[in-house]
């Protein structure tokens, strides 16, 4: 921005990381890996019509320990998500802009978020 | 765009250790220093400060280790008590007011005190608020009208209409929740951040105020206003307690119910 040598003061180094920041950026971050997952996830569907053999391997790997792992992880970037999508909602709308209401949604946003991670994972190991 | 890392005329290095002549209720302060003059790097130099003999806020520290441990520490301050926004910097890690924030709520542990991040440094704690103020300027903070003729004297509110501005016109432009906007650091030069939008609702909410429509056109821009992504910091971090979050979040929603008119 300048011509002078002044420095640029710190922020990321030494801003303090809060509730408010982290879901943020957590927001855009599962946000990105969703994008991803949609290009794997329609490639399995592709391979299901197309290929039996391939689309197998890959449920097969999803039901292996690293694979296991992916898709809980996976579960849970969906979940949260949509959750904080819908405190996003709140916002847009013009409501819970009050620091204790946004600290209040964000703990329901992560909560609600582990609990239906936690209820899909496992009804999908019943079934 | 988001540059992560500081360049590297800005990475900060070991400074000195200024012990304190004598005293026994002793708290170590952190400070940031950068000088134009030496060609070289910011570093953080500390300060044993005794608080038997020091008034009980961050600033009276501050003032205290110009005045008798070292004379070129450079940082901005005028009214002491809140109203006047100089001495707006980051202290252990949010913004916030020198001259209000108490050095007892560190219960004793080190306190580190850096510039208001992301903002190119003039010397040690001052920032250069250049283009702050110019974005200030951009959203004309002034009262705009068309109206002949001229009322000739005050033009009149309603209580309701009045209340309307609380929360909006207590804002001393101190730019803590300006730079405490992560969004603000990677797009600064073109969002105008939490504190100029703020005002610039203080000028949407007013009723007496004749260009509304004109302001919200002005603000229509993917970087101006929508650069904000509801992170909050900013009414986490004003020590006036305002919460510029939402008064951008009206400012979008006068902007969509414009156009479902």
């Amino acid at each position: 921005m300048s011509s002078t040598n002044r420095p640029l003061s710190p922020h990321l180094q030494v801003y303090k990381p809060q509730l408010t920041s982290m879901m943020s950026i957590l927001h855009r971050f599962t946000g990105m890996l969703l994008a991803l997952g949609l290009v794997v996830f329609t490639y399995w569907l592709y391979r299901i019509v197309t290929d039996a053999n391939i689309a197998n391997q890959i449920t097969t790997f999803f039901a292996s320990g690293l694979g296991t792992v992916l898709l809980f992880a996976w579960i849970f970037t969906f979940n949260y998500h949509l959750c904080n999508g819908i405190r996003h909602l709140f916002w847009d709308a013009g409501k819970g802009f009050e620091i204790p209401t946004v600290y209040k949604s964000g703990v329901v946003v992560i909560v609600m978020a582990v609990l239906l991670t936690a209820i899909i994972f496992f009804m999908g190991r019943l079934a | 765009m988001a540059e992560f890392k500081l360049p590297k005329n800005s990475r900060i290095n070991k400074g000195k250790h200024h012990k304190a002549n004598g005293g026994s209720n002793l708290t170590t302060f952190k400070v940031y220093r950068w000088s134009p003059d030496d060609g070289e790097n910011p570093r953080t130099d500390t300060y044993e400060v005794d608080l038997d003999s020091c008034g009980p806020m961050v600033l009276d520290a501050l003032i205290k280790i110009k005045d008798e441990m070292d004379s070129t520490l450079t940082f901005r301050r005028s009214c002491r008590e809140g109203i006047c926004g100089s001495c707006a910097m980051n202290i252990n890690g949010t913004n916030t007011l020198a001259c209000t924030s108490s050095i007892k709520q560190f219960k004793g542990k080190e306190i580190a005190i850096y510039p208001l991040p992301h903002m190119e440094v003039i010397k040690d704690l001052v920032p250069d608020l250049t283009h702050f103020y110019a974005q200030y300027a951009s959203i004309k903070p002034w009262m705009q009208t068309d109206s002949v003729p001229l009322p000739d004297k005050e033009r009149l509110q309603s209580i309701e209409d009045r209340e309307k501005l609380d929360g909006l016109y207590e804002c001393i432009l101190c730019a803590c929740c300006q730079t405490s906007c992560p969004s603000y650091w990677w797009n600064g030069d073109r969002y105008l951040g939490p504190a100029v939008l703020l005002q610039s609702y203080r000028w949407l909410a007013d009723s007496r105020d004749e260009y509304t429509g004109e302001r919200l056109e002005e603000l229509e821009d993917p970087f101006k206003l929508y650069r904000c992504h509801t992170i909050m910091n900013c009414a986490n971090t004003c020590p006036k307690g305002l919460n510029p979050g939402k008064a951008i979040g009206e400012i979008k929603k006068m902007i969509t119910q414009r156009h479902a008119l």
